[in-house]
C-alpha cells in the first residue's frame, strides 16, 4: 500500500478520529496526539489493514480503547482542559457571546458524563453512526447502547432545562 | 402541526429511539430561528453538535517510513562484518595441510595420480633417449661429411693437376 492510498483510505474519518479522542481527552493537544498514535499504528500495520472488513469502525475501536488507556494512565492525571474557540456566524456580538456561552456549558455537560456514555453521545449525535455500527465498534450490543444513549440525553436536557431556567451559568 | 410533531420527535429522542433521519431533521429544525420557546434550551444542543462535527484534525503526520536511514545504517554494519570475515576465514581453514589431513579416499586419489603422472614421464623420458641416439647418428651423419670434404679436396687436387 502506497502513502497516498493510505491517506486516501484514512483521510474521512481522521476527523472523526480527532473528534472522539478530543471528547475523551478533553485536551485539544492530547487529542492530537492520540490522533497522530492511532494513524502511525494503522501506518504500521498498512500490510495488514486489507484484512479488516470495516477499517473505519477498526480505528475508531482502537481511538475508544487508546484514549481509555490514557486517561487511566498516569500520564494523564494532568491533563488540561483547553476548549478551542467555536466560531459562530452572523449574529449580533451580544447574541454571539450567549450562544457560545450556552454550546460552551453543554460541552460542559457532556464532559460529566460517564465515559461511555460520552462516547456513544459522540458517536451517535455527533458522528451520526448508526446503532449497528456503534455496536461493532463498542462491542455492546444496540439494546445498551439505546439505554445508556437515553440516559445520556436525560442527563444533558435535565442539566440544560436547568441552566435554560434558573440561569446558572 | 410541525410543533407537535417536533415534541413528539424530542420525546423519541431523549428514549434513544429516533432514526437517523429523524435526528437530522431535529437538528434542521433547531438550526432555524423560529424555535417554539418551551423548546428553546434544546437549542445549544443540537447547535453544539452541529458545531462539533465540523472540528477538524489539521496536524499532519509523518508518515514516511523511518525505515529507509536504519537500512542504510545497518549496510555500513554488514560491510565492516564481510570485511571481518574476509579477512579471516583465510586465516582459521588455510593453515599449510599435509597428506594425513585428508581423508583416505583422499589420499589414494592422489597417490593414483602421482603414479599416473609418473608413468608418463617415464613415457617422456624414453622418447629422449630416442631422440639422443638420433642426435648421435646425426654426429655420425657429420664425420662423415668431413670425411666427404676431404674426398672433395682430393678431387680439387685431381683437377689442378690435369689442367697442367
Amino acid at each position: 500500500m502506497k502513502q497516498a492510498d493510505f491517506v486516501s483510505l484514512v483521510m474521512p474519518f481522521k476527523d472523526k478520529v480527532f473528534r472522539l479522542a478530543k471528547r475523551l481527552l478533553v485536551s485539544r493537544e492530547e487529542a492530537e496526539d492520540a490522533t497522530q498514535e492511532i494513524l502511525l499504528k494503522l501506518w504500521r500495520n498498512k500490510e495488514k489493514i486489507g484484512e479488516y472488513k470495516n477499517v473505519e469502525a477498526f480505528s475508531m475501536t482502537m481511538t475508544k480503547n487508546f484514549c481509555l488507556d490514557r486517561l487511566k494512565s498516569k500520564q494523564a492525571q494532568n491533563l488540561k482542559i483547553v476548549h478551542s474557540n467555536y466560531t459562530d456566524s452572523n449574529s449580533s456580538l451580544q447574541k454571539q457571546v450567549e450562544a457560545k456561552d450556552s454550546i460552551d456549558w453543554v460541552s460542559k455537560i457532556m464532559e460529566e458524563l460517564p465515559e461511555q456514555q460520552k462516547i456513544i453521545v459522540q458517536l451517535r449525535d455527533i458522528e451520526q453512526y448508526d446503532f449497528a455500527e456503534i455496536s461493532k465498534m463498542l462491542d455492546m450490543n444496540e439494546t445498551a447502547i439505546r439505554v445508556a444513549l437515553s440516559r445520556a440525553r436525560k442527563t444533558i436536557r435535565e442539566k440544560l432545562t436547568n441552566t435554560h431556567s434558573y440561569g446558572i451559568k | 402541526m410541525v410543533l407537535n410533531n417536533i415534541d413528539k420527535l424530542i420525546e423519541k429522542y431523549n428514549n434513544a429511539e429516533t432514526s437517523l433521519k429523524e435526528e437530522a431533521q431535529l437538528r434542521a429544525y433547531f438550526k432555524s430561528d423560529n424555535v417554539a420557546p418551551h423548546l428553546e434550551h434544546y437549542k445549544p444542543l443540537f447547535q453544539y453538535f452541529s458545531m462539533a462535527q465540523e472540528e477538524q484534525y489539521t496536524k499532519d503526520v509523518p508518515l514516511k517510513p523511518k525505515n529507509r536511514t536504519v537500512f542504510y545504517q545497518w549496510i555500513s554494519v554488514a560491510a565492516v562484518a564481510i570485511l571481518m570475515l574476509g579477512i579471516f576465514i583465510p586465516n582459521w581453514f588455510g593453515g599449510p595441510k599435509t597428506l594425513a589431513d585428508y581423508s583416505q579416499e583422499e589420499q589414494e586419489m592422489y597417490l593414483e595420480a602421482k603414479e599416473a603422472l609418473a608413468m608418463l614421464s617415464n613415457n617422456f623420458n624414453q622418447g629422449t633417449t630416442s631422440i639422443n641416439t638420433l642426435n648421435l647418428a646425426s654426429e655420425n651423419f657429420n664425420v662423415g661429411l668431413e670425411k666427404a670434404n676431404h674426398i672433395t679436396e682430393f678431387s680439387e687436387t685431381t683437377n689442378k693437376l690435369l689442367k697442367n
